[in-house]
């Protein structure tokens, strides 16, 4: 049962979220629910082409609509030099078109008028005339000689972004030669979008009186968006105010710059009044960004005992018509070369090629740590092709090749160094607490009734916490993050970080590292993040990054007010400062445990009571530059059974046994993994952007984009292992995408298993009872 | 403003949260945006103006209807009730503080749609099975929570209920 706030030596205790009595009352404050004095609304008109020449746009009519203030072109921002916008990718990317458009639901026009009806009128009246172009929608077709030219802006005269490897290609040529088996796989990860259930959205409210912008915002990352809107507007960057308020659900989404918000500015500042930009489902799922659409081949060269030899992976990505991706700034392809996942590879080489296509621009890591989900789907997904190949269990075959506990600080052979880990542990926390051995027993007799029963496996490791100032960066901006803590008079404390929670808890989860730092409990420490002009710098909530950033600046931010309480507590008890001992609650005098003083004590004295010459107060920031990324792992085993009859895959059981090092909060990592999962779980069956040959959208709303219902998500089991990072300064490591990232390979795993009697190794997610059923008839399953 | 001519707007009146109010409203102005902008209630939510997302859920009638599929104008002299009415003399409804004490929401943003439709889930049902649970709430669409912890918060809510029945 979940603890109360007030809980001493909070610390890996469920306590009770300090943000719900607000937001169960309704109480919230989201984007769309702040209303100022005078605020007009944007609605933006949007191409209905994939790929088309803009010949000539009328206004006249649109104006004519009751309340219409004004309508933006991309030719007025042409005259701004605002057409274009960088894109965290070091591409750029349209504001509003101006030639051509190169994706279908592209923003061409933005109307501002009195009221959010008037803007959709008038938009619906805006005559543009397109003169349409052949699209390219699959990016191999993209990539062939003759294929037609998207970005006519480019020197570079053909579709391809670019290439980036990691490894030793020759190396790894010349083991999977010598390796005397070769497993070679072709794994796809479709378009999907995160679709939090809040779209994106923001008031611009420039006072042109003060010169002050006050930009609130749907933003994950709010003061890194404040830097590239005073780099990209040109207003000084401390008369930029950004408000990122009470956020429903971010997921990646809300980490880029899109095309409304600059919009929406421009449209502020030149009329002097807010201007509000909400997002409607279907421009949320079709204009901002999307992730995956990753398209991979992979071969393991194995002894013949499953020992794994060399990993080699080629990767085409499509990022649509721009690279939009939200990665820093040296990985064009985020972490990806996380994908030699928890196995001992001796050598490995991995390339991955970016592409243009006329589809919407990203990709944004989706609950995920920067291309990690992909990684660990393609290593869990052809790990498991080898373990068929050598008619090996799938937990043997990962027995075989787990990096080993006594070699961790681990040297990954593609240039990334594993804190710790205890992967078999992992592994066998989770077959326990399902009884394998007894799972197997049932299936083998379920399949002798005729029963299509599948066990899958994925045993990962994530790469999360971007991360060292010597690697990561955004734009040039280190990534680090920071917390500035104030302790009140009263011993109360005000804990500001450079991060921004979407709903992972942090107003809890760090007043909890806080607390404990300092002997104080949940209830006394209150977080505010999302503000710009009162948090410190820092880069954000994504890449479950926060906790070994921020959480970091936090226990550390902690210690510094602990050294200073400790000479006021050596006032205080009236002994040296080396004679006070900090016991986990108090300051005691050594060897006189009953002589204590508390937090409280410690910080009124640093307001009425000083030891001489002291400087007044009880305040400290720290900003955390991590010395190394943290690894989380996991174990999750999925059973799945089949219907012959419709194809629909039923998940029977799932248990997710995850090692995230130190818990800060058991009740709120199991959430997290909750809701992990299920994204997992839609991502493996439900969830897809497709688009038609001629770049149409076929899924750009919640009837068509199929993300999990109660009915249809599965009952979800935990566990733990706890292996702390020996870097962080609590050991912590982060959890939010572990589920995510771990879970599909452990679905499909299990739907291979299902079928592997019958010669499948492969299927194509999302698993729609539709494809698994085809798959059923290709093999005679079904009639 | 200009655009608020009489001849293109309806008085509407509501009895909201057991108040009495009353706004304009054009024809075709959605009850979301009513209650939202006009009541200055935004506790209700909007995710995706198409009835998927059950964000907007409030009882009309003390039905459970996504308030952006209806029409601000039919709801003239019904009842409605909202979020912000289930606290009574600041105690929380015992679904609110289920949810809170299981941890049965994280971002928030579907929460007051999803209490609304477990309001009325429980004045019908009870002793809903979580079977029944998870059927009622599958027109709530959650993208933190993966549903367990609404689930459990749900069933609690309907043991303390029983144990309490002045509380319904």
């Amino acid at each position: 049962m979940a603890m109360e706030a007030t809980e001493t030596r909070p610390l890996g205790k469920s306590i009770k979220r300090k943000e719900d009595p607000r937001l169960v009352r309704g109480q919230g404050r989201y984007l769309d629910d702040i209303m100022l004095p005078g605020m007009l609304y944007m609605a933006l008109a949007r191409s209905p082409y994939a790929h088309a020449r803009i010949k000539g746009i009328r206004l006249d009519q649109a104006y004519q609509v009751l309340g219409v203030k004004a309508i933006l072109t991309g030719a007025d921002l042409e005259k701004m030099n605002l057409s274009w916008m960088p894109t965290l990718a070091g591409d750029r990317q349209m504001v509003l078109a101006t030639g051509k458009v190169l994706f279908q639901y592209q923003e061409v026009a933005a109307v501002v008028a009195e009221t959010r009806a008037a803007a959709e009128d008038a938009v619906q009246l805006i005559e543009v005339d397109y003169e349409p172009l052949t699209p390219v929608v699959d990016p191999f077709v993209a990539l062939k000689a003759g294929a037609p030219l998207l970005r006519e802006d480019r020197a570079q005269k053909d579709n391809h972004i670019f290439h980036w490897e990691v490894g030793d290609r020759k190396a790894t040529d010349d083991a999977l030669a010598s390796s005397p088996v070769v497993v070679k796989e072709f794994i796809r990860m479709p378009r999907v979008h995160p679709a939090p259930v809040e779209p994106c959205g923001c008031i611009a409210d420039y006072q042109k009186s003060t010169g002050k912008l006050t930009w609130y915002v749907t933003s994950q990352a709010p003061h890194a968006h404040r830097t590239v809107l005073a780099l990209v507007s040109g207003l000084p960057e401390h008369m930029i105010h950004v408000i990122s308020p009470d956020i429903g659900g971010g997921f990646g989404n809300k980490v880029p710059v899109y095309p409304g918000y600059v919009c929406s500015v421009v449209m502020s500042l030149q009329l002097g009044r807010p201007v509000k930009w909400v997002e409607t489902r279907t421009e949320n799922i079709a204009t901002t960004n999307f992730a995956r659409d990753y398209h991979m081949t992979a071969e393991i060269g194995a002894t013949p005992d499953g020992v794994v030899m060399a990993l080699k992976v080629a990767t085409i990505a499509d990022h649509g018509a721009f690279d939009a991706a939200a990665d820093p700034s040296k990985f064009p392809a985020g972490l990806f070369s996380i994908v030699t996942g928890s196995y001992d590879f001796p050598v490995a080489f991995a390339e991955v090629d970016g592409v243009y296509t006329n589809k919407a621009p990203g990709g944004v890591a989706y609950r995920c740590s920067f291309r990690v989900t992909e990684a660990s789907y393609l290593i869990e997904r052809v790990i498991n092709t080898l373990a068929l190949r050598l008619n090996l269990d799938p937990a043997e075959i990962r027995r075989r090749n787990f990096i080993r506990p006594e070699q961790f600080p681990y040297q990954s052979p593609l240039g990334w160094t594993y804190d710790s880990g205890n992967y078999r542990a992992t592994l066998n926390e989770a077959l326990n607490l399902l009884d394998y051995e007894q799972m197997r027993k049932q299936q083998a007799e379920r399949r002798a009734h005729g029963e299509l029963v599948g066990i899958g496996l994925s045993t990962f490791t994530e790469i999360v916490g971007a991360g060292p100032s010597n690697t990561f960066d955004i734009l040039g901006i280190k990534m680090f993050d920071s917390c500035e803590i104030r302790i009140h008079p009263t011993g109360k404390a005000i804990a500001r970080l450079g991060t921004r929670h979407q709903g992972q808890g942090h107003e809890t989860t760090f007043a909890q590292v806080i607390a404990d730092e300092l002997g104080l409990t949940t209830a006394d420490v209150l977080i505010e993040e999302g503000d710009t002009d009162t948090a410190p710098y820092g880069l954000g909530t994504y890449a479950s990054r926060s906790t070994p950033t921020a959480g970091g600046a936090a226990a550390l931010a902690a210690r510094r007010i602990r050294q200073k309480a400790t000479q006021i507590a050596a006032h205080l008890l009236e002994v040296a400062p080396e004679d006070v001992e900090w016991n986990g609650e108090k300051f005691a005098a050594k060897g006189l445990q009953s002589r204590a003083v508390g937090m409280s004590e410690v910080a009124l004295a640093a307001y009425t009571n000083l030891p001489e010459g002291m400087e007044p107060g009880l305040e400290a920031t720290y900003y955390y530059d991590p010395p190394n990324l943290t690894f989380p792992n996991g174990a999750y085993v999925a059973m799945v059974s089949i219907d012959r009859g419709t194809g629909e895959v039923k998940v029977e059981r799932f248990i997710a046994v995850d090692d995230c090092g130190t818990v800060i909060n058991p009740m709120v990592v199991d959430g997290q993994v909750h809701g992990g999962l299920t994204e997992g779980f839609g991502i493996a069956f439900m969830q897809e952007i497709a688009y038609d040959e001629d770049g149409n959208n076929l899924a750009p709303n919640f009837m068509e984009y199929l993300v999990p219902t109660a009915v249809e998500a599965p009952h979800w089991e935990t566990g733990r292992t706890v292996t702390p990072s020996p870097h962080h300064p609590i050991g912590a490591k982060g959890v939010g995408e572990s589920p995510n990232v771990g879970s599909p390979a452990a679905f499909v795993n299990a739907v291979v298993d299902a079928l592997s009697p019958y010669g499948v190794t492969n299927v194509e997610i999302p698993l729609f009872p539709w494809k698994v059923w085809n798959v059923l008839k290709e093999h005679g399953l079904t009639e | 403003m200009e655009s608020r001519k009489d001849d293109t707007h309806r008085m509407v009146t509501v009895t909201i949260n057991g108040e009495m109010r009353q706004g304009l409203a054009e024809p075709r102005k959605l009850l979301a945006y009513f209650i939202r902008e006009t009541l200055g209630l935004t506790g209700t939510h909007v995710g995706c103006d198409t009835t998927s997302c059950g964000a907007c859920t409030v009882l009309l009638d003390n039905e459970p209807v996504k308030s952006c599929t209806v029409l601000a104008v039919q709801a003239d002299h019904h009842q409605i009730d909202t979020v912000e009415g289930l606290e009574t003399d600041n105690v929380l409804h015992p679904l609110q503080q289920a949810f809170w004490d299981n941890h049965g929401l994280q971002c928030g943003f579907c929460t007051p749609g999803m209490l609304m439709t477990s309001v009325a889930l429980l004045q019908k049902n009870p002793h809903p099975s979580e079977s029944e649970i998870r059927h009622a709430i599958s027109g709530n669409l959650c993208r933190c929570t993966g549903y367990v912890n609404i689930v459990k918060a749900i069933t609690d809510a309907s043991h303390k209920m029983q144990q309490e029945p002045a509380e319904v």
